[in-house]
Parts: structure tokens; C-alpha cells; sequence
């Protein structure tokens, strides 16, 4: 050879493309932060058994409507709660509940409780937090951190429970938008032209739609008879059903910009076939950009199902979801006397901050080579 | 029209026939508008190119941004479909190979890129860029893959060992030199070299161009090389092809072009190339005007609007000779030649082929 080597070898250890993406995520504090919200809210999903002081559908009649008690500290009785008196008004017969500080309820962590099976094998009866076993009348000495809805059932092992179904249905929903968002945009980038403008025709007016309507009609046509089961992934498949345009759109982009690159017309020049040039070339070219926009679409199925359920075209009782949950908040006057009941709100908020602020730093953390 | 030069060529190889030949080839984008995207007209990029190149032999293809010098090397290699003409290479025609002639035929006909950043895919190691067009084509299995990389790396100047880093590792110089190995991988006959040093240091295209003419004696390739680098294209060319608005306007070997150049055009741009000699007394010809659309290219020869040459003819020719243009509002007596007819490529001098698309080239001082 004419010309020698130009630099000697050296040994560099050089930063994948998963890495790099990890190294600039992680300067974004507040996505860090969100990040680890979402696995600690994902982790007490999986485990709801065991984070709940009770079963989701345990009901307390005598207890309906009790306001959140708080938890308390002291040397002698460690943590514990006061039980609740309930004393109904003779004249308007309002139950008012006031605390009885002549005794205490003692909190344990780990303490027994309603046994249950864990993932549905392993039987327990172990929840987190909740009263000392057998230490007096169970029915009576309640611990109601969130408060208790119409039927006197634990709000916070509602919340924990619908945590679920609300958490997982952006999951699952976003697998099917994946495929239809990938599938459609690629082919719409791909082949250009007519078929492009057809399908870019086609989201326009399903954009123009109000989701709302589109997404009462396809609930619309599910019957009644359902199983629980049936309508949680007949819901995800609406919602991803109208989930997909955004990514078609990112892909179609993306895939439009990178078919100009002079590699991929090197590519083509040296032989290699559509195949090959799609998951050679071009998907690993925009893998970041399809995880931003699935990230930022999950938000989006969360909202979906609470909307849906909290206008009852989605999952009804005894399913729990934090849509569900929010049915109980439909007359104002229970809004104004029970306003424990809107903290399924305050959780759906955070979640749908935390995938944002996630979304956000991926996007920024996204292309580590330009 | 252009029948004359497309079989002259200054040295004629040993069978006579050229390795690529390029006949009458347009290029025509049609630009579309408004809401039902109706073709209003066309961009003609390329407008009748003939010219040939010849084993072992550097044509270079010069002019300035959007003269079509890119698109005539794209259209050879069929990555932008023609609008008529043909182009064969080693006797085969290109626009009418099927699916696995095309294959076979891209096999030894090649492409360098200018961007030496977008040309590498960012995601892939060297090795894998250099190791795919090896695969597609079923040359090696196994370890042999891996051997012809580093055969590649080191042909072009590069540590075997650069096989697992990835293209932002490298310098432009560099990733440049992966980008002809990569060329390189399926031994090609033909290269076409788009711009190959524009984007480097000028510190680096002289390595590169070193790089690009060892490979071309050691390997008896061909380029199509393509620049507006009039010092580079002297360096590394052979013969010289002007363009202007889509067609060749001068086509002639290289110490002709560049010491009597016949056309206008030609002049007008070898005079704007900066020259090395303190004492350099030549006359800057400043061209007026713009390059006009290559959507409504002017009548007759599309350089009359701005033609020096022609001006100054119509200053000494009879009224009848000479018709006023409007060039950028303002009026202007050019030949009514210029304006009515169009030019025809045609040789001039016979000992070394030179082709001036010019009616008054026998007219200008050189």
C-alpha cells in the first residue's frame, strides 16, 4: 500500500448508542426523578397486594364515607390512628365522623391482613402498612389513610389497585399503536407519492375528529355483556386504534429525511434490498424518535381510559381504575362533602407529569451523534 | 446533435471502445404546484450530456452549484431515473438493465460521496458499513469477511483495528477514505467521484486525491469526477467537461481547457479561480447577471444573456444581426444567432478533440 496507516492503533473504549442516551438522560434531573416515580409506581402496581392495608373490594357499611384519618406519632404508641365514632345528625341524618381519642389504633409495617394470593400463586396475608393484628374489634378500629368511599372501602387500596389497570393500559395500548404507527408511517415514507398523500389525507381528518366522539363510537359498539377482561383490552385497542397517528407521523418524517442520506443511497448503490435498507438503515436511524413519541403517547392512553371510565363507556365497577374511581366524583355535592374522593386525580396527574418529563429528557437525550 | 463527440476522446484505449459512454442523456424533474400537485414544468437538470469515459481514464466534470453535475453522475448509476437518452457501460446498456443486471452492474459502478458525514450510516461500525455490500453480494462467509475489511482499511490508509468504531470517531479525512473503501469493496471498474474533497481541509484533499490516483493505477479504475474546483479538477483530471445549465458547454483535454479555452463560459471561469502567482495580470471576466431557471432555460444558447462574447459582437455586427434581450430589466444587444439558434457541441480542433458548444468560438481572443 501506498499510504501507510495514518494513526497507529489504538485501544479507545468508544460509547454505544444506548449509552450515550443514557448519559445525557441522566443530567436531566427532573427525568431522572420522573423516571424513577414511574418504576416505584409500576413496582406497587405489580405488588398491589401487598401495598394495600385491604382488599379492593372490602366493604365497611358502618364506616361509609369516613374522612381520611391521619397517622400519628408518639414514644409509647409508636404509629397509630385514632378510630373513628360516627354519630349521625337526628335532623338532616348527615353521618358525621369524629375522631375517639380515648384509644388508638397501632400501625405495623408487614402486618397480617386480608390473605390473598400474590401474582395469583403465591398465598400471603402480609400488607405494608395497616393496624396491629387482633388487637381489638377489626370492623371497628379501621385505618383509612385516604378516607373510604360510599361502601366504606379503603380509598388508598382502590387508588394502589386501579394503579393497574390505569398504568398498564398505556403499556399495552401503545404496543398496538407501535405496530399500526410504524407500519403506516414507514409506508407512507417509504413509497412517497400517492400512497403518502392518501394516508396523510386520512390522519387529517381523523385529526380534524374530536377524539371524544370517535372514541364514544368505537365504545359504543361494545356490548354490554362483557366480561371485565374482555372490555379492559377492547378499551387499549381503542385507544391505540387513534393512538398511532403521532407516531406515523414521526416515522413518516423521519423516514422521508433519511432516505435522502447519501448512505442509503450508498446502500442501494452496493446492492442491498428494501428490506434491508428499512431495518438496516433506516430504523436504527429513528429508534430514539419512536421511543420519545411512544413515551409522550402513553400520557395520552392514561387520559384515554380515565375519560372513558369516568363517563362509563370504558370499565365499570367492580372493575377498579382511577377513571372508575372517579365515577364516585360526579355530583358535586360529593365532591363538596368527600373531598378524599378526587385524590385518584392528584395520582393520575403525577403519572402523566412523570411520563412528560420523561418523554421530555428522552427527547433531548435522543440523537447523541448530532 | 451531439452525435460528433460522443466517440472523441484524446487517447483511444486499446479496443477502441470507451468504458462508459453517455449518450444525449436528460434529466428532466417535473416541479409540481398547487393543491392537485399538476405539473407546471419541468427542472431540466440534465439537457442532452454526450460524453464518454474511457478505461483507466479521469473525466472531470466541472461548473458551478445546480449546473446538473451531480445529477449527470447520479443518473449514470440509475439512483435518478433519466428522462431519455442512454448511457451503457462496457457495452451494456444501464436504463435497461433488469433487476439482477442492475445488481451486477452497480457492482462496477461506484459512488464517493461529498458529505463525508452523511454518508456513513452514524449507527454502524466501520467494519459493518464496509462488511454489508460484501454480504448482500455473497463475496465472503465468515472470517473471510472480516479479513477483506481489513484488506479494505489498510488499502485506503487506515488501521485494521478502526473495523469496531463507529463513524463520528473519525475526522472528515478519514471517514472520506472509509467512504472509497467502501466504494471500493466490490472492485469496481468505474467510480463516480461526487465532490469527493470539497468538504475537507485543503490540507486533506491533497491526501485524499493522492489516495484517489494511487487506487486508479494500482486498480485501473475510471472516475467520473466531479468538482467546481478548477485547481483540484487540474490536478486530477485528464479530460475536462464545463457545464452550464445542464449542458456541456466545453469538453476538451485538460492542458487544452485550461490554456486555450474556446468557450466564453469557460473562460469566464477559469478566470475566477484564484491563482497562486503574485504577478498575475489576468483579466477578471465578471459575468453579469445570474444563472437563469433551469425551468425556463433562455432560447438558443442558454448563456447569451450573459455571454460576454456575444455582447461584444453585437457592438461591431450589423443591426440585422442583432437583437435587444431584456437581462434583468435592463436592455441588452446580443447576436440574434445566440438567441435564436441553439449551439451544437462540436469539434473544433482535431488533434485534441476539443468540443465548444459556442456559434462564435473561432471569434474569441484567447
Amino acid at each position: 500500500m501506498t499510504n501507510k496507516s495514518l494513526n497507529q492503533s489504538t485501544r479507545i473504549e468508544s460509547a454505544g448508542q444506548w449509552r450515550l442516551i443514557v448519559m445525557r438522560f441522566s443530567r436531566h434531573r427532573l427525568a431522572v426523578l420522573a423516571a424513577y416515580l414511574l418504576v416505584l409506581s409500576y413496582i406497587v402496581a405489580l405488588i398491589a397486594e401487598v401495598v394495600a392495608p385491604y382488599a379492593p373490594d372490602k366493604v365497611n357499611p358502618a364506616f361509609a364515607f369516613c374522612p381520611p384519618q391521619p397517622p400519628r406519632l408518639s414514644v409509647t404508641q409508636g404509629l397509630y390512628v385514632y378510630p373513628m365514632l360516627r354519630t349521625i345528625d337526628p335532623v338532616t341524618l348527615q353521618k358525621n365522623y369524629t375522631e375517639d381519642r380515648s384509644r388508638a389504633v397501632k400501625l405495623g409495617f408487614l402486618v397480617r391482613g386480608d390473605a390473598y394470593r400474590l401474582c395469583g400463586l403465591i398465598p400471603m396475608d402480609r400488607h405494608l402498612l395497616g393496624p396491629i393484628e387482633h388487637q381489638a374489634d377489626e370492623a371497628r378500629d379501621t385505618f383509612y389513610l385516604f378516607g373510604a368511599d360510599r361502601f366504606g372501602r379503603d380509598l388508598l387500596s382502590r387508588i394502589v389497585y386501579g394503579a393497574r389497570v390505569s398504568l398498564s393500559v398505556g403499556l399495552v395500548g401503545i404496543v398496538l399503536s407501535f405496530i399500526l404507527g410504524c407500519l403506516i408511517g414507514g409506508v407512507s415514507g417509504y413509497a412517497g407519492g400517492k400512497i403518502d398523500d392518501l394516508i396523510q389525507r386520512f390522519i387529517d381528518i381523523l385529526n380534524a375528529i374530536p377524539t371524544l366522539p370517535l372514541w364514544i363510537l368505537f365504545a359504543g359498539l361494545m356490548p354490554l355483556t362483557w366480561p371485565p377482561l374482555m372490555v379492559y383490552f377492547a378499551i387499549t385497542l381503542v385507544l391505540s386504534l387513534l393512538g398511532w397517528r403521532g407516531l406515523a407521523r414521526v416515522v413518516r418524517g423521519r423516514i422521508i429525511s433519511l432516505r435522502e442520506e447519501d448512505y442509503v443511497t450508498a446502500a442501494r448503490l452496493l446492492g442491498a434490498g428494501h428490506g434491508r435498507i428499512i431495518t438496516r438503515h433506516l430504523l436504527p436511524g429513528m429508534t430514539s424518535h419512536i421511543l420519545v413519541s411512544l413515551t409522550l403517547s402513553i400520557p395520552q392512553m392514561i387520559l384515554g381510559e380515565t375519560a372513558l371510565s369516568f363517563l362509563g363507556l370504558g370499565l365499570r365497577p367492580p372493575v377498579v381504575s382511577w377513571g372508575v374511581l372517579l365515577q364516585d366524583c360526579m355530583q358535586v355535592e360529593s365532591v363538596v362533602s368527600h373531598a378524599w374522593l378526587l385524590l385518584p386525580v392528584f395520582f393520575i396527574i403525577l403519572t402523566v407529569m412523570c411520563f412528560n418529563y420523561v418523554g421530555d429528557g428522552l427527547r433531548d437525550a435522543a440523537d447523541p451523534y448530532h | 446533435m451531439t452525435a460528433t463527440q460522443s466517440t472523441t476522446h484524446p487517447r483511444t484505449p486499446d479496443n477502441g471502445k470507451p468504458l462508459v459512454e453517455v449518450c444525449n442523456l436528460k434529466t428532466h424533474f417535473p416541479v409540481k404546484r398547487g393543491l392537485l400537485r399538476s405539473t407546471v414544468g419541468y427542472v431540466k437538470a440534465v439537457d442532452d450530456v454526450s460524453f464518454a469515459v474511457d478505461k483507466g481514464e479521469t473525466l472531470g466534470l466541472v461548473g458551478e452549484s445546480g449546473c446538473g453535475k451531480s445529477t449527470v453522475g447520479r443518473t449514470i448509476l440509475r439512483l435518478i431515473p433519466a428522462t431519455q437518452g442512454s448511457v451503457a457501460f462496457d457495452g451494456k446498456d444501464v436504463f435497461a438493465a433488469n433487476r439482477d443486471e442492475l445488481k451486477a452492474l452497480r457492482r462496477q459502478m461506484q459512488i464517493v460521496f461529498q458529505d463525508p458525514v452523511g454518508s456513513l450510516n452514524p449507527r454502524m461500525t466501520v467494519g459493518r458499513i464496509l462488511s454489508e455490500p460484501i454480504r448482500v453480494h455473497k463475496l465472503a462467509k465468515g472470517n473471510a469477511v472480516n479479513e477483506r475489511v481489513a484488506q479494505l482499511l489498510e488499502r485506503v490508509g487506515l488501521s485494521p483495528d478502526y473495523a469496531d468504531r463507529y463513524p463520528h470517531e473519525f475526522s472528515g479525512g478519514q471517514r472520506q477514505r472509509i467512504g472509497i473503501a467502501r466504494a471500493l469493496s466490490l472492485e469496481p471498474r468505474f467510480i463516480v467521484c461526487d465532490e469527493p474533497v470539497s468538504a475537507l481541509d485543503v490540507s486533506i484533499q491533497s491526501q485524499v486525491l493522492n489516495l484517489l490516483s494511487d487506487l486508479q493505477q494500482e486498480l485501473g479504475l475510471s472516475y467520473l469526477f466531479i468538482a467546481h474546483n478548477l485547481a483540484v479538477i487540474e490536478h486530477f483530471c485528464d479530460r475536462v467537461a464545463v457545464m452550464y445549465l445542464g449542458k456541456i458547454v466545453e469538453l476538451a483535454g485538460r492542458d487544452a481547457i485550461y490554456n486555450q479555452p474556446r468557450h466564453p463560459y469557460t473562460k469566464a471561469l477559469l478566470s475566477a479561480a484564484p491563482s497562486p502567482s503574485v504577478d498575475d495580470n489576468r483579466q477578471r471576466v465578471v459575468l453579469p447577471g445570474e444563472v437563469p431557471s433551469p425551468i425556463n432555460p433562455p432560447s438558443g444558447c442558454a448563456f447569451h444573456e450573459r455571454c460576454p462574447l456575444t455582447r461584444e459582437l453585437a457592438r461591431g455586427a450589423g443591426s440585422g444581426d442583432v437583437v435587444s434581450v431584456t437581462v434583468m430589466g435592463e436592455p441588452v444587444r446580443v447576436m440574434a444567432r445566440c438567441v435564436n439558434q441553439t449551439p451544437v457541441l462540436e469539434t473544433v480542433t482535431d488533434e485534441s478533440s476539443h468540443c465548444v458548444s459556442c456559434h462564435y468560438h473561432d471569434q474569441s481572443k484567447a
